[in-house]
């Protein structure tokens, strides 16, 4: 792939940060190259469409270029002669089935060792899109972008679709006699050669069938190995309590908030419920003016840290002498006179008494929250804050944790790679994990794997463990198979199948049934069989199917347990014996491909990383002054080594990354995901050893003087100066309500040439609170998957041809080593006076009779005038056929509410109108008028803060119309009177008035 | 062109007042006569050439030029009518099915509503094909060992549907909803014409857009009471537009909104 490189060389990051420093007022910019504004960049931004790069000396595309020349003249010769179509009604039709309606069941979707409940779409048997479940705990009615993706996963035609023996095709008859021969000489041994690789298990029936199993079985053992997982909280707890316990926090409670290292606001598995609560506390229009105030100490940049009122980047090792330092600043005594640890700086010592102070005057309305990585005496330490602080019980709770059995996961694999290389196993089961790929790379699993007689693999993909396996079995996706799963809180919710397995899976019940030596499993059987068990005979039927509706069991949840603080001793806990000089790494799980599971999943892989806006790669993530250092920019591919392992990586500069810190994201470089994964990014988990699972030191990075090109979405256009987002504080928004509109830019209606319209009925409207905005991507997703919007690919990114109907840009306020980070999701804005409208020579963007600017695709001929003359750039030319016609199962996948768009066709945000019109439709029906919140976009609805919201603005009990009457509202480039129907509320920001002072 | 080559000129020696002479008899025919140009011919040239355009090829030319404009026309207006006609809409033409299915018989014979066979009309989009099961209903019982009906008893027997062809198919950017239209008062008839004359199936109207903004921009013409929409004999009155706008009214149908792209289109 030859990237038609936007290659910007030699930029002087000394002169950008002296540039960032001499500028006085509000500075905003949006990338490097922006403020260095280098010549290349005045080029770039000069070409200003950047995607019009001619892909002529591009011989990949040229080829391609033609070869959809050819398909196309091949189809306009078919085109002429239509087939007749058929009609296959139902024999029997399903009761509730009603054809042309979508139907939604309740189900979850678990994901490191917590679940997600979601109402699954399904359009006549068919499952298109993910929701929200508003009665789960750790949804209400939200999603994160992983669930969105899912989906995907589901049709993914590079899932594996068959039982294979050493790579070649065997029936489940033989697999079964095969097994059961296996099974029945470990019986009389005791199943001491057998062992059992789950992932973190948090299904009630599956720790019941795997107890069974170790029952039967009792010499046999069952281990728990995940990339990503909480071992390092529960050892935390253990630490302070003396037992495994889950923290729960209550964010909506909460005043002032310590994020210690953890992004709780987006990378966090909880962090749809999390989020949800956080935006309670920041909702300012609604209510009273008062805010929850956010401190982020982090060494990476996370959306935590861009929502952070206060953010101090650390270096990861001295992250645990910061916690340590507060707890010594609020009085608690951790026992040790800490002389390993390094004092903290006269600027930090500032910051943690301020910090303190706060945490202080607030006491029981306080969280300190600990990332999953951070070492466990960090959470041991929280714990004691908390304590100390009186928040436990008012903000902090404990329950059992929802993980059936708690585990130090790395001492678990550490334990059977021994076993596997002592030779005492003869099976491994390996269930729905990828260990090979995935486990730390000091234990050689692969190797040792090898030593295993016989090893069966049960997995969605022929992944890197399926090859060294025996035998592979196809898995189930989770909206084929039965199955339930306890979520953060401990609810339970059944996984209830909406699709028949498409490539004849198993669940991992079914396999489990098989090795207890049931050969004809029911996966359906065994989960109510299981809880057939905790309820009355006569009442069960009533129950499991109030379950299955509701997606969550009634009273399942955890109550709050009561804890005892242990005195905390930090001299048994680990030392983090780290050269203050040296560089770091630090390990990340990827915002978008998580621990690389997603790697296949082409959503997830052109989705913009929240901070990096990099697509199709990870990066070395280096910080400013250690690139201008090390004299790197942006792309140029540097050799990572550590304790005598090297990768090759690209690094991209990351303005607020901690200095001398090194960030890798896991999840990429993998070699056997499937067409769409294979072969992008590095691996970082040939880095990642089981001394260090999440950072490390003693890191050396060596120039290559190579390059590797990278697609990032943002790397466009610049601000000229133009106030896009607009940010205050809250004490000015006390003092001047209306501060947005102080400036020049907004002033009283401009006259307009064009007609004005009117609106009888509806006039739809949309408004973003980018006061809650975390920036977690579930939107762009969301609105991906509903709008059936295709995937490009890499090279075409890096032209600028990604076709996201709704992105999220990322501004960076200030200093180049500590920026505040700003997020504006950009949908059309459905302007009133669109530029784009009246351009069109053949009328295919119009004017809707309710305001909306309508796209008509089959009268596009595709001039793109309108996306030459739309100033927010939000339209998207389909410069290739992208929308895939011709995978049977990907054909499955499309809403059908919604075209899927053909090569040469402008497209861009519709706000939903399919969601619209039949909303219309049943209002109509019921002679009534559309209620407000009844049309929800995709966007909405999958946002957990709620800072998306839609409405008729004509009715001024909207709520939309609400938020656009607050004086927080301004809408985009105001100036050019294109008065947009989607308009923003300001960003606040709440600094604590102690650190202000300082410029903190 | 060769043919005017002077080594081709029909006399002896060439000389370049005669090549000349010839070219200049080459163009313009429609604004000089012929005959001109003969005896300017006869003057100049030594040997007399023979005419090569008989005379009434200036009338052929005439004719020609600006016939062409009336045949460009004429193409245009067949390839219109080309596409308008049943050839490409399909109007009007029988669609073989695996079952002769005669909506004559069921409906006006039998007297069956619209709706016991397209059950989800009035509260779909898709107005639904009955299942195998709603057709053993009456045929389990009645005409129950007919060959004609041997597919339906096969679907019911092997759970296998039965393979109806689309009678009415809309492109794939098109998104008809029948329950709204049925709620508002379009009749069955307006669309699918008498189905309970039509012996076997076949598409009454065009289907064409210009079909469907007849009503959409003026649907006062068209609409009946609620209570007509599945009457297969119902006639509009005399004042159908006093009765259309009344239930424009009544029905809150928004006229402007008729006509937005986004309403069909999405």
């Amino acid at each position: 792939m030859t990237l038609h490189s936007r290659k910007i060389a030699g930029l002087n990051l000394t002169d950008i940060r002296n540039r960032l420093a001499t500028t006085r007022g509000q500075q905003y910019w949006r990338s490097l190259e922006e403020v260095a504004a280098t010549e290349e960049f005045q080029t770039l931004v000069q070409q200003e469409f950047p995607y019009q790069a001619s892909t002529w000396p591009d011989p990949v595309s040229r080829r391609r270029f033609l070869q959809l020349m050819a398909a196309s003249l091949a189809l306009a010769g078919l085109s002429a002669c239509t087939p007749a179509e058929k009609i296959l009604p139902y024999v029997r039709a399903p009761e509730e089935v009603v054809p042309g309606k979508p139907l939604y069941f309740a189900t979850a979707m678990a994901l490191s060792g917590t679940a997600l409940g979601v109402l699954a779409e399904s359009h006549m048997g068919r499952p298109s899109k993910i929701e929200g479940n508003p009665q789960h705990p750790a949804s209400l009615g939200a999603t994160h972008a992983f669930a969105q993706g899912s989906v995907l996963t589901l049709y993914d035609p590079d899932r594996s679709q068959a039982i294979t023996y050493a790579g070649r095709i065997r029936s489940w008859g033989i697999f079964l006699s095969t097994i059961t021969q296996l099974m029945g000489e470990q019986r009389q041994q005791d199943g001491r050669g057998l062992r059992l690789l789950t992932e973190t298990v948090i299904s009630p029936t599956l720790a019941h069938q795997l107890q069974q199993l170790l029952a039967r079985f009792p010499a046999a053992k069952w281990h728990q190995y995940e990339p990503v997982n909480r071992s390092q909280a529960w050892e935390g707890a253990r630490l302070a309590f003396g037992e495994y316990v889950e923290t729960q926090y209550r964010f909506e409670e909460a005043t002032v908030i310590l994020a210690l290292d953890a992004d709780f606001l987006s990378s966090d598995p909880d962090s749809v419920r999390y989020a949800h609560d956080f935006a309670a506390g920041r909702r300012v229009w609604q209510g009273p003016a008062a805010m929850n105030r956010l401190y982020a100490v982090e060494s990476t940049h996370t959306n935590t840290g861009a929502m952070a009122d206060h953010r101090l980047p650390l270096r990861p090792s001295a992250i645990v002498s910061f916690a340590l330092a507060l707890a010594q600043e609020l009085g608690l005594d951790v026992g040790s006179e800490q002389a390993s640890y390094a004092p903290p700086t006269e600027a930090h010592a500032n910051w943690i008494s301020a910090l303190a102070d706060d945490l202080r005057a607030h006491q029981g309305s306080g969280i300190v929250i600990v990332g999953l990585q951070q070492p466990p005496i960090v959470h041991a330490l929280a714990h004691a804050i908390n304590h100390a602080l009186g928040n436990v019980g008012r903000t902090v709770f404990y329950t059992d944790p929802a993980t059936a059995r708690p585990t130090d996961q790395l001492a678990s694999v550490r334990e059977l790679v021994a076993d596997m290389d002592a030779g005492l196993v003869d099976l491994l089961v390996i269930l729905d994990a990828n260990p090979v790929y995935s486990a730390p790379a000091d234990l050689r699993f692969a190797d040792h794997l090898a030593k295993v007689k016989l090893r069966v693999h049960l997995g969605l993909y022929e992944d890197e463990t399926a090859a060294l396996c025996h035998w592979h079995i196809p898995a189930a996706h989770y909206l084929e198979a039965w199955s339930d799963v306890r979520t953060f809180d401990g609810t339970v919710s059944i996984i209830q199948p909406l699709v028949a397995p498409l490539y004849g899976g198993k669940s991992a019940h079914e396999l489990l049934a098989v090795l207890l030596g049931d050969l004809d499993p029911s996966g359906y059987q065994i989960v109510r069989d299981y809880w057939r068990r905790y309820l009355p005979a006569e009442d069960f039927e009533r129950f499991w199917r109030t379950a299955l509706h509701d997606g969550i069991m009634a009273n399942t949840a955890f109550f709050p347990r009561q804890v005892e603080m242990r005195p905390l001793s930090i001299e048994g806990a680990e030392q983090h014996s780290a050269d203050p000089q040296g560089l770091e790494l630090l390990f990340q799980p990827d915002p978008t491909l998580w621990d690389g599971r997603f790697a296949n999943n082409g959503w997830l892989q052109e989705l913009p990383k929240p901070m990096t806006k990099l697509t199709w790669d990870n990066a070395a993530l280096l910080s400013p002054a250690l690139a201008e250092r090390l004299g790197l920019e942006n792309e140029a591919v540097v050799e990572l080594r550590l304790h005598g392992q090297a990768v090759r990586a690209p690094v991209w500069i990351m303005p607020g990354q901690a200095d001398q810190t090194v960030t890798v994201t896991l999840g990429y470089g993998r070699w056997r995901a499937g067409r769409v994964g294979t072969g992008t990014g590095f691996n970082a988990y040939a880095l990642r050893t089981s001394n260090a699972l999440w950072s490390t030191s003693g890191l050396e990075i060596h120039p290559t003087g190579g390059r590797s090109p990278l697609a990032s979405t943002q790397q466009h256009y610049r601000m000229e100066g133009r106030p896009l987002v607009q940010i205050g504080t809250l004490s000015e928004y006390r003092a001047h309500p209306e501060f947005v509109h102080e400036g020049a830019h907004e002033s009283a209606p401009f006259p307009s040439l064009y007609p004005e319209y009117r609106y009888e009925s509806y006039a739809w409207g949309m408004a973003i609170d980018l006061n809650v905005c975390v920036g977690c991507n579930a939107c762009v997703i969301a609105c991906q998957a509903e709008n059936n919007i295709p995937i490009v690919g890499k090279a075409e990114v890096a032209r600028n041809r990604e076709m996201h109907w709704l992105r999220i840009d990322r501004y960076y306020k200030g200093k180049l080593d500590t920026p505040e980070t700003y997020f504006q999701p950009v949908p059309c804005m459905h302007c009133e006076k669109a530029p784009c409208e009246v351009v069109c020579p053949v009328g295919a963007t119009v004017h809707s009779a309710e305001g909306l600017n309508d796209m008509v695709y089959n009268r596009c001929v595709g001039t793109r005038y309108c996306s030459n003359n739309c100033p927010y750039k939000v339209r998207h030319f389909n410069f290739f056929q992208y929308a895939d016609y011709d995978t049977p199962s990907l054909k499955l996948l499309h809403n059908p509410d919604v075209t899927v768009r053909s090569r040469g066709v402008m497209e861009k945000c519709t706000y939903c109108v399919q969601r619209i019109n039949a909303a219309r439709i049943e209002a109509q029906k019921e002679q009534r008028l559309i209620r407000d919140g009844e049309v929800v976009t995709a966007c909405q609805q999958a946002c957990p803060t709620g800072a998306i919201i839609f409405g008729n603005i004509n009715d001024a009990s909207s709520q939309v119309a609400k938020m656009k009457a607050t004086p927080l509202n301004y809408s985009l480039l105001a100036e050019l009177n294109t008065q947009p129907r989607t308009t923003y509320l300001a960003r606040l920001r709440n600094p604590n008035p102690a650190l202000m002072d300082k410029g903190e | 062109m060769d043919r005017w080559r002077v080594a081709d000129c029909p006399i002896g020696h060439v000389g370049q007042g005669v090549s000349v002479s010839y070219r200049r008899r080459r163009p313009p025919m429609f604004y000089r006569t012929s005959l001109a140009f003969e005896e300017e011919d006869r003057v100049r040239s030594p040997a007399i050439m023979s005419q090569i355009f008989h005379p009434s090829t200036n009338t052929i030319s005439r004719v020609s030029i600006f016939g062409a404009v009336f045949l460009v026309a004429a193409l245009g207006w067949f390839l219109l009518a080309i596409l308008r006609s049943s050839y490409v809409t399909q109007a009007g033409v029988i669609r073989e099915q695996p079952v002769p299915f005669s909506h004559e018989h069921h409906v006006s014979g039998l007297g069956i509503d619209c709706r016991y066979c397209h059950t989800s009309v009035e509260v779909s989009g898709f107005a639904g094909i009955p299942a195998t099961e709603v057709c053993m209903n009456c045929h389990s019982q009645i005409w129950s060992d007919s060959p004609t009906l041997a597919p339906v008893r096969d679907s019911f027997r092997t759970n296998k549907s039965i393979p109806w062809t689309r009678v009415h198919n809309l492109p794939g950017f098109v998104y008809f909803d029948h329950s709204i239209h049925v709620q508002n008062g379009i009749g069955c008839v307006s669309c699918h014409g008498r189905v309970d004359q039509m012996p076997l199936m076949w598409q009454a109207q065009s289907l064409l857009m210009e079909w469907c903004l007849e009503c959409h921009r003026q649907p006062e013409r068209f609409l009946r009471p609620r209570e007509y929409v599945f009457s297969m004999d119902w006639q509009p009155p005399e004042d159908q537009l006093a009765l259309g706008r009344k239930l424009v009214h009544e029905y809150q149908i928004n006229k402007e909104l008729l006509t937005s792209c986004s309403v069909c289109h999405r």
